[in-house]
């Protein structure tokens, strides 16, 4: 019995404690790649939203599909207007847990492996990937690489384009956060 | 049974903490999401830069040179013959130019009464919408000139000055939903000749049009420019209709449609229609326009 009351007592130290270890960004960087014969595609949001918590060991992604910038105007209208439909779905999530050790004490790069779930298009889907954590002075820096098939999500790609859309989409994350106090 | 209550007390509050614990990362970034979000800008309230003969308040992206082709075949009225209006056919071809992504300088040649024209196009509003500051409306305006260059071998006196026309026109749109959108445009038009005294130099139209989506690319269109009494009295005029189809694939937009009106230029379809609906004066046409980046973005 006094066992568990201490326990209780433990955890309720511990887990405020612990939750300090969050850090966060306002600025992270996704980019998108296409390439095929006929066209290479790349896009780049650089207003990601993201969060790790070293304690919970996990993370999560919030963006605005809106600000995915485009080389042509014209692709970046039809990329929110037919493909991503980002009127009826603004944002794009991801909410997962990484495994790994990363120990603040030694700046170095850690690689981790991280998995969750995307929610995009309005689709949820699990993905697995791994990717870096780098410690820095200042905080943390992730990255990581995988590739996303439109298709998972219930983004249809017309016949008539559908040699310049690749079937992967190649994409790119870069996350430089500082800790939250 | 103490021991039970405190175990499931414990399940509770572990379980009440891992939950949050789990997605309250997720809310801190929806949270600090909220408080930045700002209006966003409303795009693609149409898929071309004219709804049918009308502009429409789209103009094309800096560094975007646009090439089109406007096309009316003759009149469906004229009968088995002329294939139904087939056999003849006038074009306008026009190239829109994207100095800014807010200003267009645009030039046309028409075959018909070989017309050349030019005109700026600025948007002054965009319709945003979301947290920030929001516009109900996207307005752009319109300042344009004609040239008629048909030679009147009877009246080689009429120099450029005679055959000089025009058009300021307001297009004042909104996107209503993904897929309907509805455009209002006065129209006040200068012509520097008019064929009798009882015609008006200066006259003014205002113009009606809308778009609604039936898939994702392709829309229904239509317009309707009306034309109010005693501006031109020599001759019969109508009321501008038109209505078509837009479908849209990368950087082409293709319109068919049917209509009423013969010239492609303001001053001639907003002014001069002569071609009634009731009497089967339909032609029928086509616009279509390819998109070409000149200069890269970033």
């Amino acid at each position: 019995m006094k066992k568990f009351i201490l326990y209780i007592g433990f955890c309720a130290l511990v887990i405020p404690a612990a939750s300090a270890q969050v850090y966060i960004t306002r600025t992270g960087v996704i980019q998108f790649f296409s390439k095929t014969p006929m066209e290479d595609i790349k896009a780049e949001n650089n207003q990601v939203y993201a969060a790790i918590d070293l304690s919970q060991k996990t993370m999560a992604f919030s963006m605005l599909m809106k600000s995915f910038l485009f080389r042509k105007e014209l692709m970046q209208e039809h990329f929110n207007e037919n493909y991503v439909e980002s009127d009826r779905y603004p944002k794009s999530l991801f909410k997962g847990t990484f495994t790994g050790d990363v120990d603040l004490q030694k700046p170095q790069i850690y690689n981790i492996r991280v998995q969750g779930v995307i929610t995009l298009h309005g689709v949820e889907k699990s993905i697995s990937t791994p990717a870096t954590l780098e410690v820095t002075a200042d905080g943390l820096t992730g990255t990581a690489r995988f590739n996303l098939l439109p298709q998972d999500f219930d983004i249809t790609i017309p016949g008539i384009v559908r040699d310049k859309i690749a079937r992967q989409i190649d994409v790119q994350v870069k996350i430089s956060c500082k800790p939250v106090n | 049974m103490k021991y039970y209550a405190l175990f499931f007390f414990l399940c509770t509050c572990f379980g009440k903490i891992a939950i949050s614990q789990d997605s309250s990362l997720l809310h801190m970034l929806e949270d600090s999401m909220m408080t930045d979000k700002q209006g966003g800008r409303v795009t693609a309230t149409f898929k071309g830069t004219h709804i049918i003969n009308t502009q429409s308040v789209e103009t094309p992206a800096k560094g975007v040179l646009l090439f089109m082709i406007m096309h009316r075949f003759g009149k469906i009225n004229e009968g088995a013959y002329e294939f139904f209006g087939l056999d003849n056919a006038t074009m306008r071809m026009g190239f829109d130019y994207g100095l800014t992504d807010e200003l267009t300088a645009g030039i046309g040649r028409s075959t018909f009464q070989k017309t050349y024209d030019g005109y700026l196009k600025g948007k002054l509003l965009r319709q945003s919408e979301g947290a920030g500051k929001r516009i109900p409306v996207s307005v752009t305006a319109l300042a344009g000139i004609a040239y008629t260059s048909l030679r009147y071998s009877d009246k080689p006196y009429l120099n450029a000055k005679y055959r000089t026309s025009y058009t300021v026109q307001l297009l004042v749109a909104r996107k209503l939903s993904r897929n309907l959108s509805l455009q209002l445009s006065p129209a006040w038009l200068h012509y520097n000749l008019v064929p009798a005294a009882v015609d008006k130099n200066d006259v003014f139209a205002l113009g009606m049009g809308g778009r609604m989506k039936i898939t994702k690319r392709s829309s229904i269109n239509v317009e309707y420019n009306y034309l109010p009494g005693n501006q031109v009295n020599s001759f019969k005029v109508y009321n501008s209709f038109s209505a078509g189809f837009d479908i849209e694939t990368g950087g082409h937009v293709f319109q068919v449609h049917v209509t009423n009106s013969q010239g492609m230029v303001e001053p001639l379809f907003l002014g001069r229609t002569t071609g009634s609906w009731g009497k089967g004066d339909i032609y029928f046409g086509f616009n279509i326009s390819r998109s070409f980046n000149l200069s890269r973005k970033h």
